[in-house]
């Protein structure tokens, strides 16, 4: 049985009622749904074929038949932003998924069992944490070699001790409650109870830092495939398509803005969800935003 | 106080210590004989073994992690295997370029992102504020290497006011260089603000709700004072414990940003290094980056003794 203290009076009813009353949420829902329905629908149709160079389109302006006009090879920039949106989400999805699947487990069984080993993975967060996102990124290619994997286990790593520490807070506020006392009563070991009644309570918490870390993931990725150290050309991904559009700067502009835009849409998109989902789940966080 | 800094002085120490380990250990896993790199394929294998053995390669493991973290702390990073000079010969002229290009960025940042917190927080919720948090929420979201390719398509493209990027060193005068920096630092600086905006603003309204604000105003002190006096000073420990994470976020971000201005700073260094798989430069720098974050935010913890009286007396 799992117990639920978080919204005693919640019910989902109430919850949906108040997610529609939500400017930011909805916002970023609708948003958040768009990206990935383009995603979606990038596997089955785009304008044109990203994988067909038409030289003779080559760097034209936007125009109706071009709504973003065209790169240095004649790919048509929407569709390129279109199959690119695939790679940002899968990326920035699987390293929450690495952040999450990983992390909280660790922060769940620091705050469970505390003393030594609860210190000693604090520590190793402090050493995650002193290497920032790109640095991973930098030494993980150094070994391996660019990537679009590659990226997803720099960025995946960087997320595990965001996990670990939400994960490890939140479980620490709840252990001292009454229901957990009454489940150690009953005879619940410390992997049960943290499953069954820890887990449940804590998990609008993960899914604000989900979000946080799914819009944080994107930009990651956008700037290690700037770099050259994320996904590798033909694969369109967003980052790419701004460093080839940084020396054309001048000449063709629009193959610099629009991927841009894309990037800070989903961004938006999904900061605006997480804010969303924290003021619903959780009225007191409005004031502190 | 002292056993709560000496407390962090030690967590940091150990946390160098780790990190040394783990970039050493990252190294020693890849492939590639740095000596062989240095002699060229057309070397015997008995000159590429002297050589492995005058580097010390050939020493046990543990020798050699001692030895190189030995040489770390008396800045003797080793000798680059492409251009035969020392590491640190290489690291002095490139971080004349990131260290002022972070900085500046830090500063701007700061003094963008406080004021607008404490506008928006003496108007939480009306127009004011409503605007500055849709502003900063857009500027969040804001890629910095993106926004960097706009400033140079305004300012040095169309208004022709800064260069679009280089760098003339600082032989050729403060201004020249620093104007070089400018659209640099504005890209990192803006997005960082924007974070640091939302932050200082919801300590502002966190602290202004205090009973001791409402204290301070009952006892008739003007709003100003209260706010500048009282509230700024309470909110500031959230701000800085972002600012501080921030600096690494900057320190990233530089190795990106100097690649779109083709700034001649560490993070150019570094790219250049991977390319030529000149390892050691790519250990040092990565080591010099990881020390700098942990020593800021080492400065963060030790900022909070200072303000913080709770902390003062903390054993």
């Amino acid at each position: 049985m799992t117990v639920r203290v978080d919204l005693p009076e919640e019910t989902l009813a109430g919850i949906l009622a108040k997610a529609f009353g939500n400017r930011s949420f909805l916002t970023g829902f609708a948003i958040t749904l768009l990206v990935a329905a383009i995603a979606l629908l990038s596997f089955v149709w785009t304008p044109y074929d990203v994988t067909k160079l038409v030289i003779a389109d080559k760097t034209q302006a936007p125009s109706w038949t071009h709504w973003f006009g065209t790169d240095h090879f004649g790919r048509d920039i929407l569709s390129m932003i279109m199959v690119g949106a695939r790679n940002s989400i899968a990326v920035a999805l699987v390293a929450v998924g690495i952040g999450m699947g990983i992390g909280v487990p660790l922060g769940a069984f620091a705050a469970a069992r505390g003393g030594l080993a609860d210190e000693a993975l604090m520590r190793i967060n402090d050493l995650v944490f002193a290497f920032p996102a790109l640095l991973s990124a930098i030494m993980i290619t150094a070994i391996f070699g660019p990537g679009a994997v590659n990226a997803i286990i720099a960025i995946g790593i960087f997320n595990i001790p965001v996990f670990a520490r939400v994960a490890r807070a939140a479980a620490l506020a709840i252990w001292p409650r009454e229901f957990i006392l009454a489940a150690r009563a009953a005879g619940k070991g410390m992997t049960q109870i943290s499953v069954e009644h820890i887990l449940p309570n804590i998990a609008t918490l993960l899914l604000v830092q989900g979000t946080i870390q799914f819009a944080l993931g994107i930009l990651a990725e956008a700037g290690l495939s700037y770099v050259g150290l994320g996904a590798q050309p033909p694969m369109p991904s967003w980052g790419r398509m701004l460093f080839d559009a940084q020396t054309r700067m001048v000449t063709a502009p629009w193959m610099a803005i629009f991927p841009g835009m894309a990037i800070i849409v989903t961004v938006l998109g999904l900061n605006l969800l997480g804010d969303g989902i924290a003021d619903i789940l959780d009225p007191k966080s409005r004031r502190r935003r | 106080m002292t056993t709560y800094l000496f407390k962090r002085l030690i967590i940091a120490a150990i946390t160098l210590v780790l990190a040394s380990m783990v970039v050493f250990a990252v190294m020693e896993i890849l492939p590639g004989d740095p000596a062989r790199l240095m002699l060229g394929f057309n070397a015997s294998a008995d000159q590429v073994e002297e050589l492995r053995n005058q580097m010390g390669l050939n020493a046990p493991l543990l020798l050699r992690y001692l030895h190189w973290a030995g040489g770390l702390l008396s800045l003797d990073f080793g000798r680059s295997y492409t251009y035969s000079v020392p590491v640190i010969d290489l690291v002095r002229e490139r971080v004349v370029v990131s260290l002022p290009l972070a900085l500046i960025a830090l500063a701007l940042s700061t003094v963008i992102a406080i004021p607008v917190g404490v506008f928006s927080a003496g108007r939480q919720g009306r127009a004011g504020d409503t605007f500055a948090m849709g502003a900063a929420q857009f500027g969040v979201a804001v890629p910095n290497f993106w926004f960097a390719l706009m400033l140079i398509y305004l300012f040095a493209v169309w208004l022709r006011l800064v260069p679009a990027g280089g760098f003339p060193g600082w032989g050729a005068g403060i201004w020249p260089a620093v104007k070089s920096l400018l659209l640099p630092a504005v890209a990192l600086a803006l997005p960082q603000a924007a974070i640091l905006a939302r932050v200082a603003r919801s300590a502002l309204i966190e602290v202004l709700n205090e009973d001791y604000i409402r204290t301070a105003r009952a006892k008739g002190l003007p709003y100003r004072a209260v706010l500048w006096r009282h509230a700024l000073r309470n909110a500031m420990i959230p701000v800085l414990t972002i600012l501080g994470l921030q600096f690494a976020f900057l320190l990233a971000g530089t190795i990106i940003i100097e690649n779109v201005f083709y700034l001649p700073g560490l993070g150019r260094l570094v790219f250049q290094a991977i390319t030529q798989r000149d390892l050691i430069v790519v250990e040092s720098v990565v080591m010099l980056l990881v020390a700098a974050v942990i020593a800021v935010n080492l400065l963060v913890d030790f900022y909070y003794a200072v303000v913080d009286p709770r902390l003062r007396g903390r054993q």
